[in-house]
């Protein structure tokens, strides 16, 4: 399903999303109606018959996470969409297929809550998808997009990781990044080499041994061999695929931090700073899980003061905090989502100001 | 000599976990008889459910899929759809199926998804220890219902083959039982039908098994059969539902 084209096209975050799950090879979706982010099962209900896909409105969350764990342990590459309420239904299924090893891209592209909430940019379910977000003790892949580029680079990443390390991974967007438009360029799949997929079930012919794919382990031992095997593969995860974006952070004073959406606006509050003389750097996790620990301790032995932005009241504060040196301090701003309180460059030009300050 | 009787190729040569008397081993050869007589052994993919047939996967000698609680439906519809040239089947109990599951099979039902449903209603949860389940008779004791299952506060049991018979998704739906020679002759020829629709692309297929449960009801091996016929069969009766190819 070759989509790409060398020209830059003018496009939503969501239809980038779209798009780049296409180009990856994606021939199953399976997803729910939920804004923000109705603008990708639309795309594909339209595009990806005709590619020879399959396309499937679940009758609810749980049915589409299902249909993806299904769909994944066929062996094909598979996708589904939702946003918070949707996301939390899909716990379960993510959980046993964390548990299943099995890969699939999950896009999640944030709204405010908790409950039925708000449709307006939230990154509150940071702890939700870092931290596994299910039962059982497991971490998935987390890709956090800033633009519209990143939208579809990151969900072509997202298939590739996925695939790689057999396990989901999600691309943690929000209503702003899914809802706005930016020029794209929409490049080829990468010609990454994957593992082949020996695990998936395909119907046993003699003399093959047979496939299985549970999350049930009951025998002596097995349950914690389970888990220290994948243990070892966050590991790997985190010495081989971290990334990350830095500005302007080799003389900086204050380092700001932030994610996503935010990150975009600090990216302009941090320019206003440079533009004042102020020695202001940026440095953007693209990936919070894993999250790039060695990049922020580093950046740390050298600059002392950093300030984290979110829009919620503080939860990648906690990882920025657990990797930065002992004697470095992490100041906060954030703001709970909702409508209205996306905060402006001036805004957080101003809490700049003030951190900056306070250290000199 | 000539070999008359054997394990079906479709099933491991082990032993079950099941109890003495209980009717998943018999469906469970029932299936395998079925996928060995229309050769579709290598070309079957199995889903598990959660309850006494999670480990289908240690007895059929088929690829499969172990589904979270009562999505079955879902993650077969996923398999299918990524390889509709494989035969897909679940594998379900009655608190999976119609209690928790109730959404998922409703929906793949209503979508003629291509696969195979099979369905074992013992009125209980097994697993966990005999619970009340969807298909809890009026008055049956269980675990949860220790007053008999009162229809006033905990409604009436799904009576799921006639059910989903009336979904115009659904090709075929039979119920059948275990508990005499009879009516396992009968469940085979209905269960290899059900597998007919499938191997034939003609749409959902689904057989309700009615199975005997003895160490959550209390009973012998042999009293757990007759109270198939005397309370379960007048109560869900047996019979073909749907059948829309006439196979």
């Amino acid at each position: 399903m070759q989509t790409g084209t060398p020209e830059k096209i003018f496009v939503k975050g969501n239809e980038a999303v779209a798009m780049a799950a296409l180009e990856a090879g994606c021939h199953c979706y399976f997803g729910y109606p939920i804004t923000p982010q109705s603008d990708i099962p639309e795309y594909l209900s339209r595009e990806l018959p005709r590619l020879g896909g399959e396309f499937i409105q679940a009758e609810s969350e749980i049915g589409a996470i299902n249909m993806l764990l299904g769909a994944s342990a066929a062996g094909v590459r598979a996708m589904t969409s939702s946003s918070g309420p949707g996301i939390s239904l899909k716990q379960e299924g993510i959980s046993y297929m964390a548990g299943s090893e099995l890969p699939g891209v999950i896009v999640d592209v944030m709204r405010a809550g908790p409950g039925l909430g708000g449709i307006d940019a939230s990154q509150a379910d940071y702890f939700q998808a870092t931290r596994g977000g299910g039962h059982g003790g497991y971490r998935i892949i987390v890709l956090a997009p800033a633009s519209v580029q990143e939208m579809y680079d990151l969900t072509m990443l997202a298939f590739d990781l996925s695939d790689i390390y057999r396990m989901p991974a999600m691309v943690l967007a929000d209503s702003v990044i899914g809802q706005m438009k930016e020029s794209v360029t929409c490049g080829p799949r990468p010609q990454t080499v994957l593992p082949p997929k020996e695990w998936v079930v395909r119907g046993r012919a003699a003399g093959e041994p047979q496939n299985v794919v549970k999350s049930l382990y009951l025998g002596d031992g097995e349950m914690e061999a389970f888990h220290w095997k994948m243990q070892a593969r966050y590991q790997e995860l985190a010495d081989r695929e971290c990334r990350w974006e830095e500005v302007q952070t080799t003389d900086a004073e204050l380092i700001v931090t932030a994610f996503g959406s935010t990150s975009r606006i600090a990216k302009t509050a941090v320019a206003m700073a440079r533009e004042a003389g102020m020695k202001v750097g940026l440095m953007r996790p693209i990936t919070l899980f894993p999250f790039p620990k060695k990049a922020y301790a580093a950046l740390s032995e050298r600059c002392k003061l950093f300030l984290d932005i979110e829009l919620s009241t503080g939860q990648m504060i906690d990882d920025v905090r657990l990797s930065v040196a002992r004697d470095a301090d992490v100041a906060f701003y954030g703001r709970p989502p909702g409508a209205g309180s996306l905060p402006t460059p001036e805004e957080l030009f101003e809490q700049i100001k003030k951190n900056y300050r306070a250290s000199a | 000599m000539k070999q008359v009787f054997t394990r079906p190729e479709s099933l491991k040569d082990v032993s079950t976990h099941f109890c003495p008397g209980c009717h998943h081993g018999s469906v469970h050869r029932l299936v395998a008889e079925a996928l060995d007589e229309f050769g579709i052994r290598s070309e079957t993919i199995g889903v598990a459910s959660v309850g006494c047939s999670v480990f289908l996967y240690g007895y059929f000698d088929v690829d499969v899929i172990e589904a979270p609680h009562g999505r079955a439906p879902a993650v077969a519809t996923g398999a299918k759809r990524a390889r509709p040239d494989r035969i897909v089947f679940t594998y379900q109990g009655d608190g999976d199926l119609a209690a928790i599951g109730m959404s998922e099979i409703i929906h793949a039902a209503n979508r003629g998804e291509d696969i195979t449903v099979i369905f074992v209603n013992n009125t209980t949860y097994g697993m966990t220890g005999g619970q009340m389940a969807p298909t809890t008779l009026p008055g049956q004791k269980t675990s949860t219902s220790p007053y008999g299952r009162d229809t006033s506060k905990d409604g009436s049991p799904f009576k799921m083959a006639e059910l989903l018979s009336n979904l115009d998704g659904v090709a075929f739906s039979a119920r059948v039982a275990l508990n005499s020679p009879k009516n396992v002759l009968n469940a085979k020829k209905m269960i290899k039908t059900a597998f007919r629709y499938q191997v034939e692309k003609k749409g959902f297929s689904f057989i309700e098994a009615l199975a005997s449960c003895p160490t959550n009801w209390g009973m012998s091996p042999i009293d757990a059969n007759q109270r198939v016929t005397d309370e379960m069969i007048p109560y869900f009766p047996l019979g073909v539902y749907k059948n829309t190819a006439n196979l």
